[in-house]
């Protein structure tokens, strides 16, 4: 199948530039190349840009200019967040805490902290509120799930617990206004039509927050290395952009999964379809297909033109299937990711539809059944 | 075999062999008789129990064969 018919439904993984990205992303590589540290015209320009950014940023969310903080990645803006909220607990001997089902990049960090504690959710990946600690170093709990799209109770569990509590926002983005309740939000850029390599990390003015790794002297000491203001503008840029539209997209969204839940539902036997049906992120929903080995049906499904990720253990490096499955305990091979893009339509979500029943009849063949 | 009164040996396969193994044997047993997948496959911990909710027959639970590889017991209800 040729490129142009390809359809990328993973917007989970990665979006597309947004056209508004793209053209500020250009008109800023000349303008914003400069040390905004250093105080002569160029520099001037390249620190003007930055401030915009900044507060471009800040007005799309909702929050203080002095609450926003440039990273060099989503990851790394979870790792600044989750560490450095945690620093006064865990002198304390306090454990970090976080819910099951919450990115690789918050596991990962909190276990090269310390021992955390890990909080059940129920079948629809929805955090068990009451099982949240009363105290910890830290508690983090995701806005939404990253890969079956159950919004979180981030209130409930704020009111539950005295933990600074880390929102990782990575999966809701731009498309959700942000809950109040953190003290520490991380986002990523490329997961709202922003350049790779842009995250932005969120400290609650007042919180208690310390520097987990070296300090650099930049214009924002949170974060470290030279900004790529560039891409930092063409993220703000895609940013407002993104929430000005979103209303409009998501109710598209919202419903163009309603689709795929009801015709997977009705025309593909034996499949799991999980997460919360409603409160969800309006454009993702993720199915398993009970006896498909879940490698073979993305390739499967890439051969037919159709992009989507796999939380299946034979999709992933560590042969482990996904935690956030495992931890629901719903069904974890033959699994499908579908994430619709901005320009996703009915007519794309249809034939990904059109097409599924066969693919998944024909690998059940493949092994008798 | 104790405590199944059919043992799979599913020890070398990968997600999702065991579970089609399952599906393919578990009516070799009868109605009330308990059915042993051996596997070495993590998947298998999740996915023995997620088969017995979708295909409404009773998960028992994990113990060891006698090598000491992780069984899933399932109990034929239909």
């Amino acid at each position: 199948m040729s490129n142009a018919a390809r359809l990328d439904l993973d917007a989970a993984s990665s979006t597309p530039l947004h056209p508004v990205a793209r053209d500020t992303f250009l008109a800023a590589l000349d303008r914003g190349y400069a040390d905004s540290r250093r105080l002569h015209g160029a520099a001037r320009d390249a620190r003007l840009l930055l401030d915009n950014a900044r507060e471009a940023t800040a007005e799309a969310l909702g929050v203080r200019a002095d609450e926003v903080t440039f990273t060099p990645s989503g990851t790394h803006a979870v790792h600044l967040g989750l560490l450095g909220l945690a620093q006064r607990g865990l002198r304390e001997g306090l454990p970090l805490a976080h819910t099951a089902v919450e990115h690789s990049s918050v596991v990962h960090a909190a276990q090269w902290a310390g021992t955390p504690l890990t909080v059940a959710v129920d079948t629809q990946g929805r955090v068990r509120v009451d099982e949240v600690p009363s105290q910890a170093a830290v508690m983090a709990c995701q806005s939404a799930n990253h890969e079956v799209g159950t919004i979180q109770p981030v209130a409930a569990v704020r009111e539950q617990t005295t933990a600074p509590l880390f929102v990782d926002a990575c999966a809701s983005g731009a498309r959700m206004e942000l809950e109040p309740g953190w003290d520490a939000a991380a986002l990523s850029a490329h997961k709202w039509g922003g350049p790779a390599g842009v995250g932005v990390l969120l400290i609650r003015k007042g919180a208690r927050w310390r520097a987990p790794f070296p300090a650099d002297d930049r214009v924002d000491q949170r974060s470290v290395g030279f900004e790529n203001v560039p891409a930092i503008l063409a993220a703000a840029a895609s940013l407002q952009a993104v929430v000005a539209e979103r209303d409009e997209v998501n109710a598209r969204h919202h419903a163009l999964i309603d689709v795929v839940r009801r015709r997977v539902a009705a025309e593909v036997p034996d499949v799991e379809i999980v997460g919360d049906p409603d409160a969800r992120l309006p454009h993702l929903v993720t199915f398993s297909c009970l006896y498909v080995d879940g490698e073979a049906l993305v390739h499967e499904l890439d051969r037919h033109g159709f992009g989507i990720a796999s939380g299946s253990a034979c999709t992933s490096s560590t042969l482990a299937p996904s935690h956030v499955l495992a931890a629901m305990g719903v069904l974890t091979h033959g699994n499908v990711r579908l994430a619709l893009q901005r320009e996703t339509t009915r007519a794309h979500v249809d034939a990904f539809c059109d097409a599924l029943p066969a693919v998944v009849a024909q690998l059940r063949a493949r092994v008798g059944l | 075999m104790n405590g199944a009164d059919l043992e799979l040996d599913c020890r070398t396969m990968l997600c999702p062999m065991p579970i089609i193994e399952l599906a393919k044997h578990f009516r070799d047993v009868e109605v009330g008789q308990v059915i042993g997948v051996v596997a070495h496959d993590v998947a298998a911990r999740v996915d023995v129990p997620a088969w017995c909710r979708m295909r409404e027959q009773q998960y028992l639970g994990e113990d060891t064969a006698e090598d000491g590889a992780p069984r899933y017991l399932v109990r034929r209800l239909s």
